[in-house]
């Protein structure tokens, strides 16, 4: 039967060839530019840390003096060294790492080229368990190289094989600045969709090439680059003392209870520094898991939600134009109706059959805006946006497309069917 | 005309009235904020460097010594960079126009005053012979000369250069209806130490813009050193051959440094630009096929009546009425049902442009871009239901008598 009623469908939309390619292709443009920017803030925000996201916290702290000019009523996104410094050591059973960004130069092994910058981060040995960071070569520095402030480094895959090509690189040494660290890891090919540990430079920045331990990396000054907030007279020449917030912490917490003890901590520790008259205001600390800070950062641009909402409401108008040509396609083919239902077809026929048809115009835009969103993706991806580049077509994409038209070109059938198959067939005869 | 027939006519149809008039809101309501938003972007784009965008070329280069002697190695560099063919002049600056790296200050005009005359005013300093690197054309007053270029830096306390050159901007918001020649003009609010105006330059767009009023309010600053690019300004069939060479010619005066970036002004001009008229571009695209959309379901709806109501019109044609007043039917018929949506939509247009403004920092809407939009559609409204009408006039008595 169905296969009966699709036939009949593609023969009625080719009796009007105009009509039906203008059906189709205003769903596909709907569809098409809806999913082109679906599929990237989908892609925006999949999940960095898959399987354990939620159990990463941020916690915040708030150590300004009562005077300091505040936006709202959120602490700084950012710990001050003596406050991470702090927070670490009195929980020495948590895994956690203290991080801070850098740029470097990098100098190439001896006569193979010039020096070239390169992204780097501070950070404890804990980083990579922490956010389950595949090596390819070596691994993670140990607690006892944070310690000691060992001359060590993690590099990442694209660095490795720009300075050593295929080599293992693992003991050789890697010049950075003025200083010389031993390489004691090179990871595998690790990206995640945004560069969530810190999101002040920006969400959808290249990826970091060179790790550090954070005592190394103040030992030897090596430089910071990154957000620095700061309240009162700070002093930026020192700041590990000074009233500047700018490093990052990240801890792992298992479970609702274990969040709860941190966060009764928190409070606990924020009353300490002011019992200490260190910390001026209330204590108000924040301890939000992965998926909450980027929520709470917005890390989408709102140039892209914006286009987004853009998309859907185009989408809308374009459904909303559907219902009307079918509205007016069936009600044209009312008498053709009539005469089915005299002759004893019964309503369920007739409006299963014009579903059909709604559902074959659907099928045939979802075709269509496969197309448009593959040419709207390429289209992103020739943007210079740091974002660009997670623009890419995936098979759910494929899958949801037509999919999506086809349902929505249905639902968006209902009515002018349901219009169409109440008619009196005596009403529309007598009128012939 | 007479309208209460034609609403009980509309009476018949009321889904596909509802339908119309819903479509063409939904419309109105993008169409009214795109159109908007198109607007302020375009704004924008019309901006000009104010400076010889096509004799200019930039570069920085971090050097990778520590230590003293950072001056003296960024004035062998420059002496490098002038001798490369086709360069005739070289300077290092703060910033340039578009580069989006603002360096601002609030300027006060009576000494230690804390109340600014003009807020965040862009810097621009630069080393001897600057503003004839920039291309930067004097309209009053002279150029600095060579005893003002000194060691002065806008985030410490040293004291502010001797003189100073002003846009003629920056000039009219600092001293409105005054000469500015010969002002004294303060650095930072409460600053005692003014600089002499010595000059007034046509208007140069700061290194980032915002489409208001003090996109050039930019004050020019003689430095003997300044961390930041190296301008060129070349010969412009040069051009990318000055960019070939360039790093080179730098490595050579001293290897141990990174030349981080390198690009013709022209291209960072346009760079600048890139998100503004990609922005323009979608929306002018997404407008288009709203509007596309919009008219085609009128004038498949149209088409639909004018072969439905096909007897009455030849009854109405028999019994003499013309062929205008069958079209002028059709056509108010449209634009009544337009204009219900239209109502509806410019409603929404509104609160839409409310919403937004809370989420996405979309300026207000004016009044005026509602009237823009609405007449928009209202005039696509009357193109498309044009043909079905012109049709349905065209109908000859005699059809339905045939019937």
């Amino acid at each position: 039967m169905l296969v009966y009623y699709v036939e009949l469908a593609a023969r009625s939309l080719r009796r009007t060839p105009v009509v039906t390619a203008f059906m189709v292709l205003a769903v596909g443009l709907g569809i098409g530019a809806s999913m082109t920017m679906l599929t990237l803030v989908h892609v925006m925000q999949r999940d960095p840390v898959p399987g354990h996201s939620s159990e990463l916290f941020y916690p915040q702290v708030e150590p300004r003096s009562a005077t300091a000019r505040t936006k709202d009523a959120e602490p700084p996104s950012q710990l001050t060294w003596i406050d991470a410094t702090n927070l670490m050591r009195s929980r020495p059973d948590i895994e956690q790492a203290l991080m801070v960004g850098g740029k470097v130069a990098v100098r190439p092994p001896q006569g193979q080229g010039m020096a070239f910058y390169a992204q780097a981060r501070y950070t404890s040995g804990a980083f990579f368990h922490l956010f389950s960071v595949p090596f390819r070569h070596g691994g993670a520095w140990s607690r006892e190289d944070d310690d000691m402030r060992a001359p060590v480094a993690v590099i990442s895959r694209t660095l490795a094989d720009r300075l050593f090509g295929d080599a293992d690189p693992v003991g050789r040494s890697l010049r950075l600045e003025d200083t010389s660290l031993r390489i004691v890891g090179v990871m595998d090919t690790w990206q995640p969709s945004v560069q969530f540990y810190d999101l002040a430079p920006g969400g959808y920045r290249h990826a970091d090439e060179v790790f550090v331990p954070l005592g190394t990396a103040r030992q030897r000054a090596l430089p910071t680059e990154g957000s620095i907030a700061c309240w009162g007279s700070p002093d930026l020449d020192h700041l590990e003392t000074t009233t500047c917030t700018w490093t990052q912490l990240w801890v792992r917490l298992r479970d609702a209870g274990e969040r709860r003890d941190y966060l009764d901590f928190l409070r606990r520790y924020s009353l300490e520094q002011k019992a200490a008259g260190r910390f001026e205001r209330e204590p108000n600390v924040r301890l939000r898991n992965l998926p909450e800070w980027l929520a709470y950062n917005r890390v989408v641009p709102g140039d892209v939600r914006l286009q987004t909402l853009l998309a859907l409401g185009f989408l809308m108008v374009c459904l909303v134009n559907t219902v009307t040509l079918m509205l007016v396609r069936y009600q044209r083919r009312r008498e053709e109706y009539g005469v089915r239902r005299a002759l004893g077809a019964p309503r369920r026929a007739i409006f299963a059959q014009l579903i059909v048809e709604s559902g074959l115009v659907g099928a045939c835009g979802g075709a269509a805006g496969i197309l448009l969103a593959v040419a709207g993706l390429w289209l992103v991806r020739s943007q210079p946006a740091d974002y660009a580049h997670l623009a890419s077509l995936d098979v759910g994409l494929l899958i949801a497309t037509p999919l999506a038209a086809t349902v929505l070109t249905i639902l968006a059938g209902v009515f002018p069917a349901w219009r169409a198959c109440t008619i009196t067939p005596a009403h529309v005869l007598k009128l012939q | 005309m007479n309208l209460p027939p034609m609403i009980a006519a509309l009476r018949h149809h009321k889904a596909a009235v509802t339908l119309i008039a819903l479509q063409v809101a939904l419309t109105c309501a993008i169409v009214c904020n795109a159109i908007f938003l198109i607007a302020s972007h375009a704004q924008r784009l019309h901006v000009s460097s104010g400076i010889e965008d096509d004799a200019l070329v930039w570069a920085r280069s971090s050097g990778l010594r520590r230590g003293d002697g950072a001056d003296a190695r960024a004035r062998a560099d420059l002496d490098a960079l002038r001798h490369l063919p086709g360069v005739t002049a070289v300077a290092q600056v703060n910033t340039l126009p578009l580069m989006g790296n603002d360096w601002s200050a609030d300027l006060g005009v009576t000494a230690g005053d804390a109340q600014p005359a003009v807020n965040g005013a862009a810097l621009f300093l630069g080393t001897p012979s600057f503003l004839g690197t920039l291309g930067v054309r004097l309209v009053e007053g002279r150029d600095f000369h060579a005893d003002e270029y000194v060691d002065y830096s806008p985030f410490d306390d040293t004291p502010a250069p001797p003189t100073a050159i002003v846009t003629r901007q920056l000039a009219a918001h600092l001293w409105p209806g005054q000469p500015a020649l010969g002002q004294r003009v303060y650095i930072g609010a409460g600053s005692s130490q003014g600089a002499l105006v010595v000059g007034v330059v046509a208007d140069v767009a700061r290194s980032a813009i915002s489409g208001g009023t003090n996109d050039h309010d930019v004050l020019f600053l003689p430095v003997r050193t300044v961390a930041g690019p190296y301008a060129l300004r070349v010969d412009p069939t040069h051009r990318d051959e000055v960019l070939r060479t360039l790093p080179a010619a730098l490595i050579a005066q001293d290897a141990d440094r990174i030349v981080t970036d390198r690009e013709a002004f022209v291209d960072t001009v346009h760079r600048y630009f890139h998100d503004d008229r990609a922005m323009v571009w979608l929306l002018v695209t997404v407008v288009g096929s709203l509007l596309l959309v919009t008219a085609l379901g009128i004038l498949g709806l149209s088409s639909y009546w004018v072969h439905q109501r096909r007897r009455h019109i030849g009854v109405r044609r028999a019994l003499g009425a013309t062929r205008r007043s069958i079209l002028t039917y059709f056509l108010a018929e449209n634009m009544l049902v337009v204009g219900l949506g239209l109502a509806i939509g410019t409603c929404v247009a509104m609160w839409l442009n409310h919403w937004l403004g809370e989420r996405y920092e979309v300026p207000r809407l004016p009044l005026s871009w509602l009237g823009i939009g609405a007449l928009l559609l209202w005039a696509i409204g009357l193109v498309a239901v044009f043909g079905p009408a012109r049709r349905a006039a065209a109908q000859p008595p005699m059809w339905v008598i045939r019937q």
